[in-house]
């Protein structure tokens, strides 16, 4: 049974030797060459159960594997009971999210500790379990990195997902995902993250700083 | 001859990078006028003093010529509209004086319009739309962004260089050169056409942003070991750069559930660009359309137009305060004149 149709892929809920599973399932696109499209989507399948796994190691929670497919782009996993932060988030009292956003920030500085980059930090891929413990989905665009670039970059995706769809709460959540960050990897690691952050924001997005050639 | 005294017209100034624009719009948002100057670099990129010097030189002719189409006095204006920011620091200097000298002479008030938001308000009013999802891609931006509780908010944006410029920066170092009314972009574009092999290129997406400055580095390496011919890495640079664009935009539709897709800036010109989009867009059952190019590059009207808007709603700027603000983000302007 279909249940999310994500940009990306559908997800369904399924039955699978006797219990409840969830079969990712990354579709074609048309818009783009299918060299292109083949190669993307069976690297981020591939690259999904793998960080899926790392993750775990890592000490956060993630969907266990059961199959992998890769010629149709295709994983089949444990379905998490529970419901999408992003759903929790806006109706709860400033104490729950800073808490929250507390043990996520905890949770990716576990993830960076271990060099692991989650790639697609937003509050619809951290899901609220029964134990009330958050588990991490959607690793397709992650990657196992030890640039400070790609943990700032990381965090900056955070940030930006809390700005497009909690901008109420965005500053508070972010300063609570950074203190419970800092906690995890410790002040020193933090101080270089979180500097590389502002370096990312300030960088030239803008008109002002186009580039004029490439250095040869 | 001057018009009845019920019409209220706006004047406004664009003058971000390489364009100085005047646009002449009513209240009701008919464009009288939309008059345009390019600056053509002899050589490399825009370099800001030089276009600023071209602005300031051709300021007076491009102010004319836009009260003679328009076939009005200056007398005529209501409102006086500039692009505030974000831009290059001497440019816009350039069109908040030009600006302002109008405004005091006239005795009207002034108006400073962020330029991203003008491109999304000149396109939601050529086009009918109400409450878009755009993608503006332009030599300087790069852009995902849709409204949300006064706001345009970001969704997705390039970390590092904009498509455009990548593109511009590209097309330098493979030696081709703009023309007047053919881009570098669309010297690309074309080229691209003859391209038949897709050489490998990183796809870098992250989250719903973009990087370009790795994939420049890679498409120039490509370029200089001269193994590959120019048309097959045109083709290739387009073919992953467009489907990075269109899987971001697509992401942000997806998230945000909207119904209408707009595509602005000068990238939007590109003809391949546009098909992934409406491919993407059928799908998903969104509608779809491609800000006509008077509109989707920099002009005068898009500014005119924002600065009605703005104006409505009591948006004027003292004089003394109307410092331009080369950063000025999008997400920071509120858009009061906005349903949503
Ligand atoms: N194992 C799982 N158990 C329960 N829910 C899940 C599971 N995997 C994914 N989901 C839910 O389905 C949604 C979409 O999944 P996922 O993010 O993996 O797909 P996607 O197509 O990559 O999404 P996106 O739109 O971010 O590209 C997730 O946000 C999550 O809420
Ligand atoms: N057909 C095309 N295909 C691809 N790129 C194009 C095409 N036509 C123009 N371009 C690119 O569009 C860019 C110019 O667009 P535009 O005038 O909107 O940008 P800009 O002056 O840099 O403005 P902004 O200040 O909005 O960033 C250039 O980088 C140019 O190469």
């Amino acid at each position: 049974m279909l249940i999310k149709k994500g940009a990306e892929a559908s997800i369904f809920l399924e039955d699978w030797q006797g219990q409840k599973v969830i079969m990712k399932h990354r579709l074609p696109k048309k818009y783009r060459l299918p060299q292109i499209d083949e190669r993307i989507r069976s690297y981020r399948t591939i690259r999904e159960s793998q960080l899926l796994h790392c993750a775990k190691e890592a000490g956060v929670a993630t969907p266990m594997i059961y199959s992998v497919d890769l010629v149709d782009s295709n994983i089949i996993m444990e379905f998490i009971e529970g419901i999408q932060v992003k759903q929790v988030l806006n109706g709860y009292s400033t104490e729950e999210r800073q808490h929250l956003s507390n043990c996520i920030g905890k949770l990716i500085g576990s993830l960076h500790l271990h060099d692991i980059i989650h790639g697609d930090l937003t509050t619809s891929n951290m899901i609220l379990n029964e134990s009330g413990n958050i588990v991490f989905v959607d690793f397709g665009l992650g990657e196992i990195s030890v640039e400070l670039e790609s943990k700032g970059v990381d965090l900056h995706l955070m940030k930006r997902a809390f700005q497009s769809i909690h901008f109420r709460y965005a500053e508070e959540c972010f300063k609570a995902v950074l203190e419970g960050y800092t906690k995890m990897v410790g002040v020193e690691m933090a101080k270089k993250v979180i500097g590389r952050i502002s370096e990312i924001e300030r960088r030239g997005r803008y008109v002002s700083e186009r580039k004029g050639r490439v250095q040869r | 001859m001057k018009r009845c005294n019920s019409t209220k017209i706006c004047l406004g100034i664009e003058a971000t990078a390489d364009d100085f624009g005047v646009g002449l719009l009513d209240f009701e948002g008919k464009v009288l006028a939309n008059v345009n100057s390019t600056f053509i670099p002899e050589t490399g990129g825009i370099h800001p003093r030089e276009a600023a010097r071209h602005h300031a030189k051709n300021a007076g002719r491009i102010i004319s010529k836009a009260f003679q189409t328009a076939k009005i006095e200056p007398q005529d204006i209501t409102v006086v509209a500039f692009s505030q920011g974000p831009g290059l620091g001497p440019c816009l200097r350039t069109g908040a004086t030009a600006a302002r000298a109008l405004a005091s002479y006239l005795n009207v008030p002034l108006v400073g319009v962020n330029h991203c938001v003008a491109h999304i308000e000149i396109g939601k009013l050529v086009t009918g739309f109400t409450d878009p999802i755009t993608l503006y891609v332009s030599g300087g931006n790069t852009i995902v962004t849709a409204f949300d509780a006064g706001r345009y908010r970001i969704f997705g944006e390039t970390l590092d260089i904009a498509l455009g410029n990548c593109l511009d920066v590209f097309a330098r170092e493979a030696g081709l050169r703009q023309q007047e009314g053919m881009p570098l972009g669309a010297v690309v574009e074309n080229l691209a056409k003859k391209g038949e092999v897709l050489v490998d290129l990183p796809y870098s997406v992250k989250g719903m942003d973009l990087s370009f400055s790795g994939f420049l580095t890679a498409g120039v390496r490509l370029l200089r070991s001269k193994k590959y011919r120019l048309e097959d890495l045109c083709f290739s640079i387009q073919e992953v750069a467009f489907s990075m664009l269109t899987e971001v935009t697509e992401r942000a539709l997806a998230h945000t559930e909207k119904i209408e897709l707009l595509l602005t800036g000068g990238v939007g010109a590109n003809k391949r660009l546009q098909t992934m989009l409406k491919i993407m867009a059928d799908e998903h059952d969104v509608r779809y359309c491609v800000v006509p190019k008077q509109y989707a590059l920099d002009n005068g009207a898009m500014i005119a137009w924002t600065g009605i808007l703005a104006y409505k709603y009591g948006l004027i700027i003292p004089i003394e305060n109307s410092y331009v603000r080369l950063k000025w983000r999008l997400e920071e302007v509120d858009a009061p004149w906005v349903k949503g």
